[in-house]
């Protein structure tokens, strides 16, 4: 244990508490808005009603958008989880030619505006897939969202892995592992934990995205910001928005927990 | 195997996709900053002009937008690495192991809120008369309404847990006996703070930040919301895709050359290849 | 069938049909004695057997179930929606190919039109089109070029002054209190955040600054712009926002950042609140007119055709309108019930005067669109440029 002295521990727990306090203000207005009976959120709230949650309830869109993230957010952390680690092991166990040139590479489709990402990959499947005879059709937006998920946990990992230390892996395989063994025994559990937290944040980063889905989403399908995005152009139900998101905060509890546990388990034994 | 191999059997897969699909589609459409646009149809027509660089250079707002936009990034990214660090000190230090695990939950939790509620919640947050305001008015502070300031909260707000974990993990894994043997040489906890657990969690830091730089960066639908008159490079190209997408692909060499810039100077910390 | 839009300013159009109809030369003459030259795409001549879905990118709120499920039913095509949320998306996004039909607002469609986009629409094939479409939706510039029409309205609105009467005590009659250095709300004025409010600018100084001829919104050449721009500059300094998704603009209001500026009717009415109020200024003002456009490439034209002509029926498209909240083209629907009469009402769908003051938004294009000939003008691209040193 840190041992600290109290006015330490009184000004980290103070900055801990408006890091908080920050965080769950915006929060606590979005689900405090879900019983508003305005139709957009607003503060201070003059009536409350349930009049959202029985609409959100019933609406068939929502099941559809809401099924549809998932999909595409679990697909696209499939694909980043795959090919981050890759590049986090090529990057950290070797040195060549154009090392920075792979980092870029990884980084580049967060860091330009959606738009472009979005467009650029329309463009492909327009103009050079489909007229070869290849419809890339829903799968469009899981490789679009797992190519801008990939950094997430690239870097995760790769953080990670420059604290390892090589020399237990070495011993594993002097002990006679094989290869396999030494990376399922001895790597895996070494990084695990950053492995689940790049999962979890490649995850939101696909469960959030709007503007590359718009132009990547095949006619008729709606993600969960796509049909937020819809309520909030034509505000007659936007405190709908409210329900479905207390509603996914609440739902990602349970997966969240999980993967701590998942985490956790991997720290107790450094 | 030897080396080469390997490192060829590690990369295939991850280039043969980014290079293939994404860096491919990128070129096809950033190529484009070359050419010239019809005026009325606004259609792309191949062709060599360097006037889209000309134009950008000729309107100031170009360049201010840019500089103000890079001035958003690195602001987000300081201002998430002033809260990551000391939250998983405190969380992986001296919080009980119930509370950090509540606490471990607790910085996630906002990602699922979704990006476009988060961003309205900042808007009645801080509207004139919004949550801000009416907590605090009362005591002689007003808020930033909407403003640039207004824009970097927001920011930090949505991208923060792309920080905060990783740096909590990282500090998670610090060996304890670490500490003690701070401690036990006679250093404060600042000073272990300083010299022992910053240079160890620095990787994290620098992945964190790459994240919180790179998403700010490319960023237009906060400042669309939350920034009053604020504009940043993205609004920009967004503007121009369709109608001038000559001078949106030019433009997109800019937040290309800010991330190229960063990555360098990261790797120069030289902490990327300490262990 | 003709006849039926043989009606004002479109009397010249139907000229241009007949001669069109005698050559396949695509720059006749337009409404305004205004020929734009335009790629030839063919029109659709008869329908044939009905394809299995038609994709449309539209505004929210104009595809929603309660109308759509009847359709496939009725025509067998399904309706895949896109929700758009800027004219921009919704042209990048009819360029993809995907799309067959498309709610194209004026600042799209003569770019649509003119990119080759979108195909001259048979009108003798759209029967819903007819005499009780309004008059000032007939023939526009926007939607009708030498002569072909390419757009079946749906809708139509425009950008009034909406102030806070808690804050703005004296009613406003003029745009002034919105663009003046010495406005007394400097500070809480929100504007619309796109390129297209240059010509709010310009009908403002088309009849504060008259030295400067402006006689049309969107025909200004280089020195028009630049004082439209200036003046825009000038606002930028007394502006609490700008905003362009309408759930933005209403909690500006609602949460008393701002007090004046530009709105729509529908965006006040959803305020649910009665201290705000709305007037059409007299300058006049801009406004948006929204039509459905058929893809030059559709690979379903017969459901896309189906699917206007079964919206442009009076009690479809006044759904659409009643949802939107916007005066519905068909005026038809203003006599189905009480209500329908209220909804026209309110938001003005017969009232032609009202709509006089109006100018309803148009792509800038080079040739001068208010007659012009000595004069170049300035395109969209320059719009954009220029607005992008308005925020600086």
């Amino acid at each position: 244990m840190l041992r600290l002295s109290l006015g330490a521990k009184f000004t980290l727990g103070t900055i801990v508490a408006i890091a908080l306090a920050f965080m769950y203000i915006p929060l606590f207005l979005v689900v405090v808005n879900s019983f508003s009976a305005a139709r957009l959120s607003s503060w201070p709230i003059d009536s409350f009603s349930t009049i959202w949650w029985e609409k959100a309830f019933v609406s068939e869109p929502i099941r559809a958008a809401l099924l549809n993230s998932v999909i595409v957010g679990l697909g696209a952390t499939t694909i980043a989880l795959i090919l981050g680690t890759l590049v986090a092991f090529a990057l950290q166990r070797y040195t060549f030619f154009g090392k920075q040139s792979v980092n870029l590479l990884v980084v580049l489709p967060i860091a330009l505006p959606g738009i472009v990402t979005g467009v650029a990959l329309n463009n492909t499947y327009n103009r050079v897939l489909e007229p070869i005879g290849i419809e890339v059709g829903y799968f469009g937006m899981i490789i679009a969202h797992g190519s801008f998920c990939i950094v997430m946990v690239f870097n995760n990992v790769l953080a990670r892995l420059r604290r390892i230390n090589p020399s237990i892996e070495e011993a594993s395989r002097d002990l006679g592992a094989t290869p396999w063994q030494t990376f399922r025994l001895v790597t895996f559990p070494q990084f695990r934990s950053a492995f689940v937290a790049g999962a979890i944040l490649a995850f939101a980063l696909s469960f959030d995205e709007v503007v590359v889905t718009i132009f990547t989403a095949p006619p008729g399908v709606d993600t969960l910001p796509l049909w937020i995005m819809n309520q909030m152009a034509r505000p007659n139900e936007a405190s709908l928005v409210n329900v479905v998101a207390t509603i996914v905060i609440v739902a990602s509890f349970i997966p969240v927990w999980v993967s701590q546990r998942l985490a956790r388990g991997a720290d107790e034994r450094d | 195997m030897n080396r080469r191999a390997q490192l060829s059997a590690l990369l295939a897969l991850p280039m043969l996709w980014l290079i293939g699909i994404y860096i491919f589609s990128l070129i096809m459409l950033l190529v484009t900053a070359f050419w010239v646009t019809d005026p009325f149809t606004s259609k792309v027509k191949p062709g060599f002009t360097l006037r889209n660089f000309e134009q950008i250079i000729a309107n100031p707002a170009y360049a201010s937008t840019s500089i103000r936009t890079l001035g958003i990034a690195l602001a987000v990214t300081v201002l998430s690495i002033l809260i990551s660090v000391p939250l998983g000190i405190f969380m992986a230090k001296v919080a009980s192991p119930k509370l950090r695990a509540i606490l471990a939950v607790a910085i996630t939790l906002p990602l699922w809120a979704g990006y476009l509620v988060k961003i309205l919640a900042m808007r009645i947050t801080f509207t004139e008369d919004g949550f801000f305001n009416s907590m605090l008015g009362p005591l002689g502070i007003s808020g930033p309404g909407f403003s640039i300031v207004t824009v970097v909260l927001t920011l930090t707000y949505l991208w923060l847990p792309y920080m905060a974990v990783p740096v909590y993990t990282a500090i998670r894994q610090l060996p304890p006996n670490l500490f003690d043997a701070s401690a036990d040489l006679g250093a404060g906890a600042g000073f272990t703070i300083r010299t022992v657990v910053l240079p160890l969690i620095k990787p994290a830091i620098i992945a964190g930040s790459i994240f919180t730089f790179s998403l700010s960066l490319g960023d237009y639908i906060a400042a669309k919301f939350v920034g009053g008159s604020t504009q940043m490079i993205g609004s920009i190209i967004a503007s121009n895709i369709n109608l001038n997408p000559p001078i949106a692909a030019a433009f997109s060499l800019v937040p290309i050359a800010f991330v190229v810039v960063y990555l360098v100077v990261v790797q120069r910390t030289g902490a990327l290849e300490r262990m | 069938m003709r006849a039926k839009i043989m009606t004002g300013a479109a009397i010249l159009a139907v000229a241009a049909l007949a001669l069109t109809a005698c050559t396949t030369e695509s720059n006749g003459t337009a409404a305004g004695g205004l020929s734009i030259d335009v790629p030839d795409i063919p029109m659709l001549e008869e329908l044939g057997e009905m394809e299995s879905e038609v994709n449309i990118v539209a505004w929210s709120g104009f595809v929603e179930p309660a109308w759509t499920d009847e359709f496939t039913a009725e025509t067998g095509c399904t309706v895949n929606r896109r929700v758009a949320g800027t004219s921009d998306e919704m042209v990048q996004l009819m360029r993809t190919g995907d799309y067959d039909v498309v709610s194209a607002s004026g600042d799209a469609s003569l770019r649509l039109i003119a990119g080759g986009d979108v195909q001259p629409i048979n009108l003798d094939l759209v029967p819903n089109f007819g005499d009780d479409i309004v008059e000032g939706m007939k023939g526009q510039i926007y939607d009708t070029i030498n002569g072909k029409s390419y757009g079946v309205p749906i809708g139509r609105g425009a950008n009034i002054l909406q102030y806070n009467s808690d804050v703005v005590t004296e009613a406003p009659t003029s745009w002034d209190v919105a663009w003046e250095a010495d406005s007394p709300y400097a500070g809480q004025i929100i504007a619309y955040d796109a390129p297209i409010y240059i010509a709010d600018a310009a009908v403002y100084l088309m009849a504060h600054e008259p030295d400067l001829g402006i006689t049309n919104p969107y025909a200004l050449d280089e020195t028009q712009l630049d004082a439209a721009i200036d003046l825009l500059k000038q606002q930028n300094k007394i502006v609490s926002e700008y905003w362009a998704d309408p759930a933005a603009q209403i909690t500006s209001f609602a949460g008393g950042t701002s007090a004046l500026g530009t709105s729509w009717e529908i965006l006040r009415k959803l305020t649910d609140d009665d201290k705000f109020k709305s007037v059409l200024p007299e300058e006049g003002s801009t406004g948006w007119s929204d039509a459905w456009m058929i893809a030059a490439e559709s690979e379903s034209p017969n459901c896309a055709y189906a699917w206007v002509d079964y919206t442009s029926a009076a009690e479809v498209n006044g759904a659409i309108a009643t949802n939107f909240g916007m005066a519905p083209a068909n005026a038809a629907f203003c006599e189905t019930s009480d209500e329908a009469a209220a909804h026209c009402e309110y938001f003005n769908a017969t009232d032609e005067e009202y709509f006089s003051n109006v100018w309803f938004w148009t792509t800038p294009i080079e040739q001068c669109i208010d007659g012009r000939t000595d004069a170049t003008c300035t395109n969209f691209q320059q719009w954009t440029d220029a607005w992008l040193s308005v925020k600086g």
